[in-house]
């Protein structure tokens, strides 16, 4: 974690709403838009992070901290999120309440042509296993974003993805 | 049809001798037959959350579980075909490295479920050597029943996360008949847990 860091504040803020909300396993595939939340989440004594080999374990280890009544978060990249879809069966089919922080790739900005195909699938693969998104394009949105998926993972017994955008993200220095 | 090399062990005598006192332990278990066969041992207790897809994902719930209840013994029963699907979830479950999770492969060599076709641990992989290459020290492989005491004492005594193959013969699973409803096992699952149990 370093402050000068351009992801530095708003990881900040979203590692804090996390921790606040009961997150403590916070599982991910190391990406540019996750690192310094991970980064929060491997220095704090109560938050322990999980490194995965592919993103749809996180789906899986999610929903066994879920059977004994803990929080747990998937951070991944767009990409990662092409590896999901049958364990998302344990959205769509058995209500986990499944949280994702999806940092996009493959929209505004992107230079590289492999991560349009993915990009451009989130918002139908989300939809299409019944995981809401809620997506942050500006800093104002993104409080706003994080609580509405806390609240609809927690009481609303709901899966659901903050998708934070490359315009938010900034695509440079990926 | 295929045959575990050696193997001489009838899975429907398995985990009861692996696992004496079920009731402490809680389950997590793959598709097909290694689910039955985990029913029939906790007669589709609450300390069980059996699969019927998501192949591949028995190990990283069974680490959701062991990371996020730490206090707990946590057991996942799988087999080859589900446990090759999720391979690489052996290197996370090594590097997360959690103490109170034992992982039991019930190893036919072949897809039983699904027209019993050949699998890759009939004749060229060797899953326990997968498991000690991503970073698992305790392993163990048995494959006659004379080693079964050896085995549940492995998982008594080994330090976790512990990853035992048991190579079985083709015979069918246990012949139980578990609830299939995914939804109403998790609420089951978590109601039991909540409730001490």
């Amino acid at each position: 974690m370093t402050a000068d860091h351009p992801h530095a504040e708003w990881s900040g803020v979203m590692f804090d709403l996390f921790r606040e909300a009961g997150v403590k396993l916070f599982t991910h595939v190391p990406d540019a838009g996750n690192d310094q939340l991970i980064q929060l989440a491997e220095a704090h004594n109560e938050t322990r992070t999980v490194l995965l080999t592919t993103e749809e374990e996180g789906v899986a280890i999610c929903a066994g901290a879920d059977l004994v009544g803990e929080r747990a978060v998937l951070c991944m990249q767009s990409s990662g999120l092409g590896n999901c879809p049958n364990y998302l069966s344990l959205a769509k089919g058995a209500r986990f309440p499944l949280l994702m922080m999806i940092s996009m790739r493959g929209d505004y900005g992107e230079e590289n042509p492999w991560q349009y195909p993915m990009g451009d699938a989130v918002e139908a693969l989300l939809e299409t296993m019944n995981v809401k998104m809620f997506k942050v394009e500006h800093r104002d949105d993104m409080e706003k974003a994080i609580r509405a998926a806390l609240g609809a993972t927690g009481n609303g017994a709901q899966a659901a993805a903050i998708v934070l955008s490359q315009k938010f993200l900034g695509a440079k220095g990926f | 049809m295929a045959k575990a090399p050696n193997a001489k062990i009838d899975r429907r005598e398995l985990l009861p001798q692996l696992f004496p006192t079920p009731d402490e332990w809680l389950f997590v278990s793959g598709l097909a037959g290694a689910s039955r066969d985990a029913a029939a041992l906790t007669k589709d207790g609450g300390n069980l959350y059996t699969m019927a897809g998501a192949m591949g994902a028995a190990v990283p719930m069974g680490l959701g579980v062991a990371l996020s209840a730490p206090d707990r013994k946590v057991a996942v029963i799988n087999g080859d075909g589900e446990m090759l699907m999720g391979i690489g979830s052996l290197v996370t479950v090594a590097s997360a490295a959690p103490a109170n999770l034992t992982i039991v492969c019930e190893d036919n060599a072949m897809h039983g479920e699904t027209g019993r076709q050949t699998g890759h641990t009939a004749s060229m992989a060797n899953l326990e050597m997968i498991a000690k290459g991503s970073g698992i020290a305790s392993t163990l492989t048995i494959s006659e029943p004379g080693e079964i005491a050896q085995a549940a004492a492995f998982i008594a005594e080994a330090p976790g996360p512990r990853f035992l193959v048991v190579r079985v013969l083709p015979t069918d699973p246990a012949a139980y008949r578990r609830n299939m409803d995914m939804a109403e096992c998790r609420v089951r699952f978590r109601n039991a847990f909540m409730a001490g149990g």
